[in-house]
């Protein structure tokens, strides 16, 4: 300590002897020009490429110019025989990643150290070469890479083992080829080599089930003598318990004896690892988890922070499904509150709100009060969320919650945390009735001085709808017409919305909102004024004639039909092309998009509180219709109802891949193939698919559009279009067959040979449902939706599904099936529930809307009985929902 | 490549920093941080959330944007190794441990910025030694001193004095 303090006294004169003060990096390019010299000297040259390695690192940049000069000096360097210049050579080889004409020049050099004598050579020579290689490289030294696998010093074989991780990634038709080599590879003693290449074979055969099954079975009888493989391993063979499938409730689960027994192990990584996996399985047993939760309770108690953090983590997230397996650990998770590490102390809180009893809960609050202010924004909304769960849990507790999320409501903090905090007051006023008065008036103080326009108009649309129901709906007048006088124009805006909700709603206040609504009429922003004197207008305070209460309340309380994405882009199309029609909401489309993958990040995450219905995200439909567009042949085909997801028509990693989009209209149905050639050595010209609709006896072909030409990995499409009579869900198989002239492509040239064969492709058939001919659109309030849709159109009927798995793989197969939208989360089903109801809503081919009411029932045997009951403008819709029931 | 990230344990950036919090060399194997400046950023937030916590005799822990981050501090350096938050955290530790223990050994036990700095060959080598491209290499210490420092005694051109 001593030491540290005098280093601080001396930092000027220390700074000093820093070898890199005043460094400048045109100076440093010029001392480059020592690698030119005739005579090297090594140890000089290892110093500036030092010099140029500290500039990168430190987020200096070279201009290409600079960045070549520097590269074909370093090449230089190869002539010397100096072991420690050579691996700087090489670091900053990797480091300058040359282009593929520069590649060229060092290849040879690098060849050569790949063959050497000295393993440091090697090992570091197939790393930098690989690191910079393209395909056509990759090929001439692939037989080398396959040598260094299987060689008998491990760093060199973790070395080509490691770069074909790397390469599987951009050449994986080369890797696939080493299997035989990794797999010896496998049982290297060397425990790195194992790992690398454990790993390595994992990622060829990803994709074969069986394959991945096999290996687990016969690694987890082996041994594997690195902890780091053993972690794979344990990765590996919970994916393949996940893929097995539902386990029988009352046999052993494979593999399980194996996750066990690696909580014995001596490696705490390993012990952790399989304890996370034991407490991940699907549908985990108290009695499976007691040995994981034991091992993770010692680690509670570790000196080191990365232990306790990683157990009382793990725990905290299986507190959320299993609170009873964890309440034995609460002892030494009371101790951890007071943990030096600050997320260590919030996660144990939180862990211990879930596991804890009501008697627990007023001095677990006091101890958390003491440390939010010292606790980062993402924790704090942690503990919101933890708290949310509790006041769901102990409602007769929300006061004292409900106090404690609005003493934190004022303090400081960021958005996501405020809006964390405002969601979960929302959600405990429409859960707890008893706490609505107490929580709108804490939103309505807080919307006093909020920063956060988000959340003010959210919470002003919330006032509107939950305020006028209120025993005393004036006393939230002030805080609203408030908003109108200092806020600004979103704000306003919202806030004169809420007015009128509140208007509509109760006659009393009627005379006094259109005194607030008619100062409105002078606010300096266009869109307030045009909002006051519309629900001005509407509610009759401008003398005019009132519209019916009815259609006043459709108005301001009933939802937009359409998703608001597809609003926006068709309202952008609108203002491009200008037109004296106006704009048309019934052209909007209403398919509602699929998540894009990168949603799958955040798995359970569903929209709570004020983010109301989910909103879809950027969509390919639009996509799909330009491009559509853009063919004369299916121009006249009129609006596009709805496109499919891709259906895979070939099995992964075949030659040439295909998947087909249905696009669906009134009276067309168009089949887009999307195809990819994985061939290299391959042109395809004249791509078509050639389709026998024998079995769909409603369609008939009309036109296709072949693929004038295919080259390698840049996908391509061809189309088939088929008419079918107008409105009518018709359905049918179609079996395809991919024809094209296929022709050799020289891999030096890249120029295909003239002459081609032709050639034809089994694909698979693909089949249109009448899932097809609807379109999932959810509905914000189903039970408003259902009433106002009356039973005019109504059709019910039993249905008995036979035994099934469960109640929940009924439901979803109902789902999948009629291919509606489920509504406010009614496709979960609880576990061990006996009956389900499940609410869906979407649009039916020739725009008719449908509510479905489907009740599940269950009974010993596991047979399953369903009532279907069906709502629509329009009877024969109706019918056609209940015929997709009857023939699925 | 989702499932790449999910089945193999990745290390998304190993970073070496001194008691100001500016580099003394750190290494990127991830596209989390595309730029420069995106890199720099994330660098000052790790070492002023960290700074004050006492990391001097085991590693400590911290999460950032949905990362983990293990640290250790010796004198007036700061080691930092980061992975995703689904990253087994003894894993990330254990990487921790590899790169501060050769470290140790390569500048013979006088960890500081200023040895750091002028072994800053030494450094680089070592960090290229234990992760490539997000892979873990090594993690025994001995073992990547020992593969960083062959050079020293071959050839009899030392790069730096001995």
């Amino acid at each position: 300590m001593a030491q540290l303090v005098k280093k601080d006294d001396d930092r000027d004169e220390e700074a000093e002897y820093s070898p890199f003060i005043g460094i400048e990096k045109g100076a440093v390019l010029q001392e480059a020009r020592v690698f030119n010299d005739p005579q090297l000297d090594s140890r000089r040259c290892s110093q500036v490429i030092t010099k140029l390695l500290y500039l990168l690192n430190q987020g200096e940049t070279f201009t290409k110019v600079e960045a070549t000069e520097v590269f074909f000096a370093v090449t230089k360097l190869f002539q010397s025989r100096d072991i420690g210049l050579r691996r700087m050579v090489y670091l900053m080889i990797k480091e300058l990643s040359p282009s593929a004409d520069e590649v060229i020049i060092v290849t040879s050099s690098l060849m050569k150290d790949m063959n050497s004598k000295t393993d440091m050579y090697r090992a570091n020579a197939i790393r930098v070469l690989c690191r910079i290689t393209d395909g056509t490289l990759l090929t001439q030294i692939e037989r080398y890479l396959k040598q260094a696998i299987v060689d008998k010093n491990p760093v060199v074989a973790s070395a080509a083992l490691v770069s074909g991780i790397h390469l599987l990634q951009t050449n994986p038709e080369i890797v696939k080829r080493w299997s035989n080599e990794v797999q010896e590879a496998v049982q290297s003693r060397a425990a790195l080599v194992q790992f690398h290449a454990l790993a390595l074979l994992h990622q060829i055969r990803q994709n074969d089930r069986l394959a991945v099954s096999k290996l687990v079975t016969s690694l987890t009888r082996g041994t594997v003598r690195s902890p780091l493989a053993q972690c794979l391993l344990i990765r590996y063979t919970s994916q393949v318990i996940r893929e097995s499938g539902v386990n029988n409730q009352s046999g052993d689960r494979p593999f399980y004896d194996y996750l066990e027994g690696c909580l014995r192990h001596k490696a705490e990584m390993v012990i952790f690892e399989a304890a996370r996996a034991i407490t991940e399985l699907s549908g985990v047993t108290s009695r499976e988890l007691t040995p994981a939760i034991t091992v993770l309770q010692l680690f509670l108690s570790s000196s080191k922070p990365v232990l306790r953090f990683a157990a009382v983590r793990t725990l905290n997230k299986v507190a959320m499904t299993h609170p009873m397996a964890v309440t034995n650990c609460n002892i030494d998770m009371e101790s951890l509150i007071s943990d030096q590490n600050r997320s260590i102390a919030t996660l144990a809180i939180t862990t211990l709100l879930k596991t804890g009893n009501e008697s627990s809960v007023d001095r677990l609050m006091k101890q958390i009060t003491n440390f939010m202010s010292d606790i980062a924004d993402e924790f704090k909304i942690v503990v919101v969320e933890a708290i949310r769960s509790l006041c769901l849990k102990f409602p007769l507790k929300y006061r004292s919650l409900m106090n404690f999320l609005s003493n934190i409501l004022r303090e400081e903090g960021g958005f996501e945390y405020k809006k964390a905090i405002v969601d979960s007051i929302v959600i405990l006023i429409s859960d707890i009735p008893d706490a609505k008065e107490s929580g709108l008036l804490h939103l309505c103080e807080f919307i006093e001085d909020c920063e956060f326009t988000y959340l003010s108009t959210q919470i002003l649309h919330f006032l509107g709808i939950e305020g006028p129901k209120t025993s005393d709906p004036s006393k939230y007048i002030r805080y609203i017409y408030n908003r109108v006088i200092l806020e600004n124009a979103t704000v306003r805006a919202s806030a004169v919305s809420t007015l009128a909700k509140f208007g509509a709603m109760v006659d009393s206040l009627k005379p006094r909102i259109f005194i607030l609504l008619r100062r409105c009429l002078f606010d300096g922003d266009d869109e307030v004024r045009d909002r006051a004197t519309l629900y001005l207008s509407t509610l009759g305070g401008d003398g005019s004639v009132v519209e019916t209460d009815e259609d006043v309340k459709e108005f301001l309380f009933g939802s937009l039909d359409v998703p608001l994405v597809n609003l926006e882009t068709s309202l952008k199309n609108y203002i491009q092309e200008p037109s004296e029609e106006p704009f048309d909401i019934n052209s909007v489309p209403k398919e509602v998009k699929s998540q894009p993958l990168t949603e799958k990040k955040a798995p359970g995450k569903k929209p709570t509180g004020l983010s109301a219905p989910p909103t879809g995200p950027t969509s390919t439909v639009d996509a799909y219709e330009k491009l559509l567009s853009s063919i004369p042949e299916f121009s006249s085909f009129g609006k596009l109802f709805k496109s499919s997801a891709p259906v895979e028509l070939t099995e992964a990693e075949t030659e040439y891949a295909v998947n087909a989009v249905k696009h669906i209209f009134d009276s067309h149905v168009v089949f887009q193939y999307n195809c990819t050639n994985t061939i290299p050595e391959i042109l395809l010209e004249n791509v078509s698919v050639v389709v026998d609709a024998s079995e769909a006896a409603e369609f008939s072909e009309l036109a296709s559009k072949p693929l004038r030409s295919l080259p390698y990995d840049s996908p391509g499409q061809t189309f088939v279009a088929f008419e079918k009579p107008e409105g009518v869900p018709a359905v049918g198989k179609f079996s395809n067959v991919l024809r094209f002239i296929s022709k050799e492509v020289d891999p030096s040239t890249g120029e295909a040979d003239e002459d081609g064969v032709e050639d034809e492709y089994q694909l698979e058939d693909l089949e249109v449902v009448s899932a097809d001919y609807v379109l999932k659109v959810g509905v914000s309030n189903f039970k408003n939706a259902w009433e106002s849709m009356g039973p005019d159109c109504e059709r019910v009927d039993e249905y008995g599904l036979g035994p099934r798995e469960s109640l929940a793989e009924a439901v979803s197969t109902v789902i999948n099936l009629l291919g509606l939208q489920p509504c406010e989360g009614t496709e979960a089903v609880p576990s061990n529930s006996r009956s389900h109801t499940c609410l869906l809503s979407g649009v039916f081919i020739g725009n008719a809307k449908v509510l479905v009411r489907l009740s599940f029932g269950i009974d010993g045997p596991k047979e399953v009985a369903m009532k279907l009951a069906v709502r629509s403008e329009d009877e024969s819709v109706s019918d056609a929902i209940h015929e997709i029931v009857a023939s699925g | 490549m989702a499932f790449y990230r999910e089945a193999c344990p990745t290390i998304k950036n190993i970073l070496l920093l001194d008691s100001e919090g500016k580099r003394v060399a750190v290494k990127y194997y991830s596209d989390d941080w595309p730029t420069n400046s995106s890199k720099l950023a994330f660098e000052k937030s790790v070492f002023t959330k960290t700074q004050k916590t006492n990391a001097r005799t085991e590693a400590e822990i911290a999460m950032f944007e949905n990362n983990i981050v293990i640290y250790k501090f010796v004198q007036d350096l700061h080691f930092f190794v980061t992975g995703g938050d689904d990253e087994n955290e003894l894993i990330l530790a254990t990487v921790l441990q590899g790169f501060f223990d050769a470290v140790t050994l390569l500048l013979r036990n006088n960890v500081d910025q200023r040895e750091a700095l002028e072994n800053l060959d030494l450094i680089l080598l070592c960090l290229d030694e234990i992760v490539d491209g997000g892979m873990v290499l090594e993690t025994d210490g001995n073992i990547i001193a020992g593969k960083v420092a062959t050079h020293s005694m071959d050839d009899g051109a030392p790069l730096s004095e001995q």
